[in-house]
């Protein structure tokens, strides 16, 4: 048999995985590994500028991709640095795998140069992590961490190494592992078949059903599955932040984004609906307001791969543990079997009750102004991108209008920190994005500030090519904070202006990019259609927005799902 | 309501602290909490004992369960179950005080299991309200140190935890 030490062990298991890129910083703890990395040619390796950018990359990728990201750090600052990126995934339910370096194994515990108790500081953000305690365990460890990081509700993992773990001079037979058996983890897939019964029933008795779909849908590959049974049923359709893409967001049936900045459709159908039928979601708050108020007159059926997230915030009716994929296969079987159909005439005046708040009040904002709306640039992001592009996004106002403004029509194609709202996610998801999909047109609608959290991945951009397109929505504030304050604090905005923002147009030129600064609504669209023909460039396009504007509708604190402001003035 | 859950997890370093981190991490709290290995010495056997209300401790063994480690978990207090703590009591104990505490530590089938000119130590065994009623009849003024295990608990009958 071969005979490895522990740093090429680990790089022929990342091979073996078939893994094609690992996102990392070198450090001291790590520098076997590094070196075992660099005698190799099949693992490619892509060096971030700060070890957070490394994991959002890893977690753009697998977001795009559905195969997990891999993050290489060093122990201490590399590996807390890292926590942001691991928390993010974490809370979306994202697979990754995350190799921190660790002081040698005889200097645990003596405050070592540059060691941190990584398992502990990791602890409740990840779905499990290992420590390697004997280098022979390296390739059933890192088998298991990925069986663990892609099946059930997927997360990160993280394997700390000890240096000595590592240590060329010390080899052993290496062999990787064809499977994984492990007696306490075992996800379930298929649901309970009367369960399933149940739930055809229920939707079929329905009157005012809504179908709910969240990220369960895009992380479990059901969306096919969606379209199917959503267009058997012919119900309305909505999405969570998370599951935009689930379903097309130009199809009839689909009602827009649900929650706090939810379309008035969407979150009026919720609330008078009498069966909400759940797949992938989490009924989190920022989509249920307060929960005694929610959806009063509903059932409630919901599929979900993890048994806590059922019946965690709602109680559910009809529970139904598996994945969405194999749950909504089955009840369209189950359909197409018994023939059976939803009542007609009931669902012809649903859909008649949500036509008219559409008309109502659908998504629209003031034209016509001076100023630049925020909307405006997300509306011309796609119709120049066609539909077809891979949007990820920062945290706050920006996110939300692309949310609301971007219409996704793809699962996968709609990446943002939905859960944790980690500003500076947005540039390096996209090169994770750039980098598994080359030739694909990727935008990061950003803001002034979520982009000055990791401003510095722009090198990263220049040493690898990658061709992202920066969308900076730049208000010259903190939108989302002071929309806030408008709206709770009288409008006294505490520290939400960004004064002395950096000439970005000279910065991304700095670093090697294209800068376009765009001011006047006529400049937009020709500058953005230039911008995305320089196919093989990054362009940092500079667009002054309406500092003023607000995103609506918004939920009304501690409000039922109908409970809204619809503009500054008008509310439900 | 009071539970008693018991958890059968992998006998594995960093196990407890993920069992227990949990509980801080999600609001939840212990107030006795005892943990060993089983006569599978791959397995432990950890017991708890917690406070909530039908939905916190279903949301509880739910989250227990995610956890790798964790093979199995049960609330003993669903069904019909054995519970017992014990107590190292050490308390002062002279002139007729000394009968006194002999009397009452026979009552409560407790030992004195170890004895100075002006203290006694005594182990007993029962559930929580036995031993604090034991406190209770010394009177608490005399007690110097009290040592508790935290509940173990088993259910009565046939049912057995086990893979």
């Amino acid at each position: 048999m071969e005979q490895l030490s522990g740093a090429e062990m680990i790089i022929r298991c990342l091979q073996d995985e078939g893994v094609e890129y690992v996102f990392g910083y070198p450090g001291g703890a790590v520098l076997h590994i590094y070196d075992a990395l660099f005698r190799q040619k099949q693992v490619k390796h892509v060096l971030v500028r700060h070890e957070q950018a490394a994991t959002h990359m890893a977690d753009g990728y697998a977001r795009a991709t559905g195969k997990p990201g891999v993050v290489l750090v060093t122990s201490g600052p590399g590996a807390t640095n890292a926590v942001t990126g691991i928390a993010t995934a974490y809370m979306d339910s994202i697979p990754m795998i995350v190799l921190s370096g660790q002081v040698r194994s005889d200097w645990i515990g003596d405050d070592a140069f540059q060691e941190t108790d990584m398992i502990g500081v990791s602890r409740p953000i990840v779905k499990h992590s290992f420590s390697v305690r004997d280098a022979r365990d390296i390739p059933e460890i890192i088998k298991k961490a990925f069986f663990i990081a892609t099946t059930g509700r997927p997360g990160p993992v993280l394997i700390d190494i000890p240096k000595d773990k590592t240590a060329p001079s010390v080899k052993f037979p290496y062999e990787y592992p064809k499977k994984v058996k492990m007696r306490s983890y075992n996800p379930a897939v298929r649901g309970h078949s009367g369960q399933i019964r149940k739930a055809v029933d229920a939707l079929l008795e329905a009157r005012r059903p809504v179908i709910y779909t969240g990220g369960g849908v895009i992380q479990g590959e059901a969306s096919a599955q969606l379209v199917e049974l959503a267009r058997m049923l012919g119900y309305p359709v909505t999405n969570t932040l998370m599951g935009l893409g689930g379903y097309p967001a130009t199809d009839r049936q689909f009602i827009g984004m649900l929650g706090m900045h939810g379309t008035y459709e969407a979150n009026m159908s919720m609330h008078h609906a009498d069966v909400v039928f759940a797949v992938g979601a989490r009924f989190d708050d920022r989509v249920t307001s307060n929960t005694k108020k929610f959806c009063p007159d509903a059932r409630f059926i919901h599929i979900d791969v993890d048994p806590a997230s059922i019946s965690k915030n709602i109680r559910a009716d009809v529970p139904i543990v598996g994945t969405a994929e194999q749950v909504l296969s089955d009840m369209i079987a189950l359909l197409r079997q018994t023939g059976e159909k939803p009542d007609a005439k009931a669902l012809e005046a649903w859909w008649k009750q949500i036509d008219d708040w559409r008309q109502v009040h659908g998504l629209r904002y003031e034209r016509g102004s001076e100023l630049l709306k925020p909307q405006q640039v997300i509306e011309t992001l796609y119709s120049v991108t066609k539909g077809d592009a891979f949007v990820t996004s920062d945290v706050g106002q920006h996110q939300m209008f692309a949310a609301q403004y971007y219409k996704f029509d793809k699962p996968r194609r709609w990446i943002n920190s939905g859960g944790l709202g980690t500003m500076g996610f947005g540039l390096p998801a996209a090169m994770g994005v750039a980098m598994a999909y080359p030739d694909a047109t990727v935008a990061c609608v950003t803001g002034e500030g979520s982009i000055q959290m990791n401003i510095q991945e722009l090198s990263t951009c220049k040493q690898y090519e990658l061709p992202v397109k920066v969308i900076n929505l730049n208000n010259q504030s903190l939108g989302m904070v002071r929309q806030w304050q408008d709206m709770q604090y009288e409008g006294r905005h505490s520290h939400s202006y960004m004064e002395s923002l950096p000439d970005f147009v000279k910065l991304v030129e700095a670093y090697g990019h294209v800068g376009m600064k765009v001011t006047k609504i006529a400049d937009l669209e020709p500058a953005m259609k230039e911008a995305f023909k320089l196919k093989d460039r990054l362009v940092f396009m500079d667009i002054y927005v309406d500092p003023e504007e607000h995103v609506y509708p918004m939920h009304i604190g501690d409000g039922s799902m109908r409970d809204m402001w619809l503009s500054k003035t008008q509310r439900t | 309501m009071r539970r008693i859950i018991s958890i059968l997890m992998e006998n594995e370093p960093g196990a407890l602290s993920r069992v227990v981190g949990l509980f801080s991490q999600r609001g939840y709290n212990i107030d006795t909490l005892t943990v060993a290995p089983t006569e599978d010495a791959t397995l432990s056997r950890l017991t708890l004992t917690t406070l909530g209300d039908d939905q916190k401790i279903e949301q509880i063994t739910k989250q227990l369960n995610k956890l790798v480690e964790v093979v199995k978990v049960v609330d003993l207090t669903e069904g019909a179950h054995i519970e017992r703590e014990l107590m190292l009591i050490k308390m002062k104990a002279t002139g007729a005080q000394r009968a006194e505490i002999k009397r009452t530590t026979d009552i409560f089938r407790g030992q004195i299991v170890d004895v100075t000119g002006t203290v006694y130590t005594v182990q007993l065994a029962g559930t929580t309200d036995k031993l604090d009623a034991f406190i209770h009849a010394i009177g608490e003024d005399q007690v110097l140190e009290v040592v508790r295990s935290g509940v173990s608990g088993i259910a009565r009958g046939e049912k057995v935890l086990s893979l």
